[in-house]
């Protein structure tokens, strides 16, 4: 029902591509995933939703979790392509004064390039 | 005296039933000729009415969903048979005190609910709660 697709480093950017409902269980994949890649010494993760249109606000905490545990090593958690109602729970929430928000992962690699 | 149209939905507390429940509404949101947004706001705070419904009632019976259909709102109750709790009790999640504290990430729902309905209502007590929103639709959609 939802997973992450694709994992790969642009640069100096995790970029963590999903698919389907950002819930407990695709928050807790990220997690996992991003945790690795801080293990590695990265610190920049990008997160594309462009295929996950819907969200619930424990897999949004989980991605709180993460902001903290990046502000820790100076990092940094970006996201692309979100769906409106996906950005406007972020925003809600809180999480768009810690993350940038980009439209496209195209303008976000070169912006963090 | 003329009876409101409401689709009525039964959920057994498992795993994404909240699913269910969006499908629903995106298909009675269509009918009342609600926007796309709306109707996406319609599901975002279902969603976390169902997961309120669902854990922290601590219900193991089913929940409850009625759409109440009319010519220019859309009505929602999420009904559990939980342990109820008490509305002013609840705080306001702030973001920057959840960051770098050990305040607990979660408890958006009910606020995430009231910032996507036009209005929100509970009734709880220790045989359960009812909580009622009305999404309205505007004159030109």
């Amino acid at each position: 029902m939802s997973k992450v697709t694709n994992t790969n480093v642009e640069g100096n950017v995790v970029v963590i591509a999903t698919e389907g409902y950002l819930n407990k269980d695709l928050g807790e994949e990220i997690q996992k995933i991003a945790q690795e890649h801080i293990d590695g010494g990265n610190k920049i993760f990008l997160i594309n939703l462009k295929s996950s249109n819907i969200v619930n606000s424990i897999g949004a905490s989980i991605l709180i979790e993460l902001i903290e545990q990046l502000q820790d090593i100076d990092g940094h958690l970006v996201f692309c392509d979100l769906a409106p109602i996906i950005e406007k729970t972020f925003k809600i929430m809180g999480l768009t004064k810690y993350c940038t928000v980009y439209p496209s992962q195209e303008e976000a690699i070169t912006a963090l390039a | 005296m003329s009876k409101t149209p409401t689709v009525e939905l039964k959920l057994p507390v498992l795993k994404n039933m909240e699913l269910v429940a969006t499908q629903t509404s995106e298909v009675v949101s269509k009918h009342i000729g609600l926007s796309d947004d709306k109707s996406a706001e319609i599901s975002m705070a279902l969603i976390e009415a169902c997961i309120n419904a669902f854990e922290h009632s601590e219900t193991k019976l089913e929940i409850y969903i009625h759409f109440m259909i009319s010519d220019d709102e859309l009505t929602i109750k999420v009904i559990d048979k939980g342990k109820g709790f008490d509305a002013s009790k609840i705080k306001i999640p702030e973001i920057d005190n959840k960051i770098n504290t050990s305040e607990r990430k979660r408890g958006w729902g009910i606020m995430l609910i009231k910032e996507l309905m036009d209005s929100v209502d509970f009734e709880s007590n220790d045989k359960g709660t009812t909580l009622t929103m009305v999404k309205k639709k505007e004159k030109n959609e």
